[in-house]
């Protein structure tokens, strides 16, 4: 319970994770709620690379950590874009509003 | 240790409850608040842990520029009235299989967590952590030699998704007076000087 290993970042990676999926799951109303899980489900990646790169003392999870957050800013970048144009074009983005492929 | 461990669970709590916070607050703004609470106590376990350079860059890129687009984003488009209700209005089919899969997945991850055993040889990579440079040293040293191309490939991603976002968000207005540079440099004295010999007590009749 004191000594804080591997397991215990792992676990938080974990539960960060189950959270952005039930969020993406779940949410009835919002798109950019939708992104918002899909960056904690981002994030929950990177708390995995880096433990294990700190723990088994190797760099390289680092660098694909920063692999993971540039291609996390793009996908913001172009989701929200096209949330924008979305809403520009709908005038709403709710989810149950964006039925356009009868999803 | 007995700090560590304490500000382990600090940071995680917070992590922990500030994504709850995320996916049900009932207003857009305050998920985005909650959003950004959760980037900076990440960022500060990576510090605390020993990834000093990638909390920081977690506090540049995710607090500084993601969170404030999906801040700019909220604001701009006027979707903080709709509120979310969730289990409330009509009943969808997809909640409880979304419930069961994601239930399943965190079970999944941690009982591979839990079951996991350390192998002693795993340490015997080229690129081990050294203690005796910093960790910005040691990441600029492995990534602009080994990881080079992946480095290129970011700058490509994000070159891309810069021009991507771009093309998607822009649209030509109608009706906007608007200097048109091509048509002001393509002027030439043949087609807008017209040379007229005027009379004298005639005058000349202007035609528009």
């Amino acid at each position: 319970m004191i000594e804080i290993g591997l397991g215990h970042y792992l676990s938080l990676g974990a539960i960060i994770f189950f959270l952005g999926v039930i969020g993406i799951f779940l949410n009835r109303k919002n798109v950019i709620v939708i992104l918002m899980s899909i960056e904690l489900i981002l994030l929950a990646v990177n708390i995995n690379l880096i433990s294990f790169s700190i723990f088994s003392g190797d760099i390289v999870g680092q660098i694909f950590t920063m692999l993971i957050l540039t291609v996390a800013a793009a996908e913001a970048a172009i989701g929200l874009a096209i949330i924008v144009i979305y809403y520009r074009n709908r005038g709403s983005i709710r989810v149950e509003d964006i039925h356009g492929m009868r999803g | 240790m007995l700090f560590h461990s304490v500000f382990f669970y600090f940071f995680s709590v917070i992590a922990i409850f500030s994504s709850l916070m995320v996916i049900t607050s009932r207003n857009t703004v305050n998920s985005v608040f909650f959003l950004i609470l959760d980037f900076i106590s990440v960022g500060c376990l990576f510090i605390m842990v020993g990834a000093e350079f990638l909390g920081m860059i977690i506090l540049i890129v995710y607090v500084g520029a993601v969170a404030v687009l999906f801040l700019f984003v909220v604001m701009m488009l006027n979707v903080a009235e709709q509120k979310q209700s969730w289990f409330i209005g009509k009943k969808s089919t997809h909640i409880p299989i979304g419930l069961i899969v994601s239930v399943l997945i965190l079970l999944e991850l941690l009982v591979v967590v839990g079951g996991w055993k350390y192998k002693d040889d795993l340490m015997s990579s080229s690129t081990l952590i050294l203690s005796d440079i910093s960790n910005t040293h040691q990441l600029g040293l492995v990534m602009y030699t080994d990881y080079i191309l992946y480095f290129q490939l970011a700058g490509i991603i994000l070159l891309l998704s810069m021009i991507g976002a771009i093309l998607l968000t822009f649209r030509k207005r109608t009706g906007v007076k608007k200097q048109s540079y091509f048509n002001q440099i393509s002027r030439n004295p043949s087609s807008s000087i017209e040379l007229r010999d005027v009379e004298s007590n005639k005058g000349v009749k202007i035609d528009d």
